[in-house]
């Protein structure tokens, strides 16, 4: 699904500035390739369409005017639109990215775009993929809260100065959209790796005082298909629309894995 | 002990091992420019270490985290390579280390007492 020679994966242009054709003149339709049907494996491929090139354009506007006005049977996935619940993240020009938030002037300068669905997740149909097995990840990394309390205890006090409050910060704000877990290297070689988004999750309740399940999340954490098999590539890190960083949330699982394995915490 | 226990301690002595090395390399590197200032001979090498404990001391603990770090690495490429790692690459690693062991100490008695062992 990368995008074929001699085309470059990102627009060169600075932000604001607009392709312009052999004569000089302003581009004023992009050259959208977008993948249809389903794996390549199954016959699925690019198909060409034509796409009116408008100011402050996304690329999920362009693949809404593809299915609004070029072709219906075109299947994507998109919900609000604004960056907040992440169901539009695609390939675009061999890169995973939100859509709702990647203007096109910053990703397809020359006015060309490749728009696949995310790599590392079984392809339905055209630009939809099946997230079973990314969220199903997070059920086997025991991404579940296990409550503490009761309906009958006060509210629970989380200070946010303390250390591990601190350590989640940025973890917790992840929108789970698959970007990290389509742009890891590892995921792509083994299939069982629960992968950055799953084992962000993990540590964000790893550091949560009310969480009674730490024990059981560190030793379904820990493992060749946990934390421990991170490259640290921190292709997560780079790709993550939320500027998150899934490698230091592995990194903590690490040392939190060892310690436990040191203090008989995992049996 | 389960194998989220074992690999979690295994990264722990890989990382220990990780940082022992990284000392015993920049010392062993210094000293290698240091001593070929005035040119290297086996006769040089052999006057600074032989009877020398500390030298002794300092080469048995880089042979030490050579023999813990290398295998435990290489049982991580095999097991990424295969799929999964089992009870006999686990055997043949730990073989490895002791390979690793036997030959390293022998080096360091050799240079320490001058007596091929």
């Amino acid at each position: 699904m990368s995008p074929p020679p001699g085309r470059p994966k990102e627009g060169s242009l600075p932000l604001g500035a607009t392709a312009r054709s052999a004569e000089g003149a302003p581009k004023s339709t992009l050259a959208v390739r977008v993948w249809r049907g389903g794996a390549a494996a199954a016959g699925g491929g690019f198909v060409p369409y034509e796409v009116p090139r408008i100011p402050a354009q996304t690329v999920l506007d362009v693949v809404t005017h593809i299915q609004r006005r070029i072709d219906a049977t075109l299947a994507y996935r998109y919900a609000c639109r604004v960056g907040m619940c992440g169901s539009c993240a695609m390939t675009v020009n061999g890169r995973a990215r939100w859509t709702c938030r990647t203007h096109v002037q910053t990703v397809a300068g020359d006015g060309a775009l490749d728009i696949a669905p995310l790599a590392n997740l079984p392809v339905i149909r055209d630009l939809v993929t099946d997230m079973r097995g990314f969220f199903d990840k997070w059920a086997r990394a025991k991404g579940q809260f296990v409550p503490t309390a009761t309906r009958h205890d006060g509210f629970a006090t989380v200070a946010p100065a303390s250390k591990e409050r601190r350590a989640v910060d940025a973890a917790i704000e992840c929108i789970g959209c698959a970007v990290c877990y389509s742009s890891c290297d590892v995921v792509g070689w083994n299939p069982a790796y629960l992968g950055p988004a799953a084992l962000n999750r993990a540590w964000t309740l790893v550091n949560d005082p009310r969480d009674g399940g730490r024990n059981d999340r560190l030793a379904a954490v820990a493992g060749d298909a946990g934390c421990h098999a991170c490259h640290t590539h921190q292709s997560c890190t780079d790709r993550c629309p939320k500027q998150l960083a899934p490698t230091a949330s592995i990194a903590g699982l690490k040392r939190a894995t060892a310690y436990a394995a040191l203090t008989g915490a995992i049996p | 002990m389960s194998p989220g226990r074992s690999q979690s301690l295994l990264w722990l002595a890989q990382r220990g091992s990780a940082a022992v090395l990284a000392f015993c390399v920049a010392v062993h590197l210094a000293t290698m420019i240091v001593a070929v200032r005035g040119g290297l001979t086996a006769a040089e090498i052999l006057g600074r270490t032989r009877g020398s404990v500390a030298w002794a001391a300092f080469y048995g603990v880089f042979v030490l985290g050579v023999a813990i770090h290398a295998p435990i690495g290489l049982r991580a490429i095999i097991a990424e390579m295969r799929g999964s790692h089992g009870r006999g690459v686990d055997s043949a690693m730990l073989a490895f280390a002791a390979v690793l062991l036997a030959l390293g100490l022998r080096a360091v008695v050799a240079v320490t007492t001058g007596r091929a062992t």
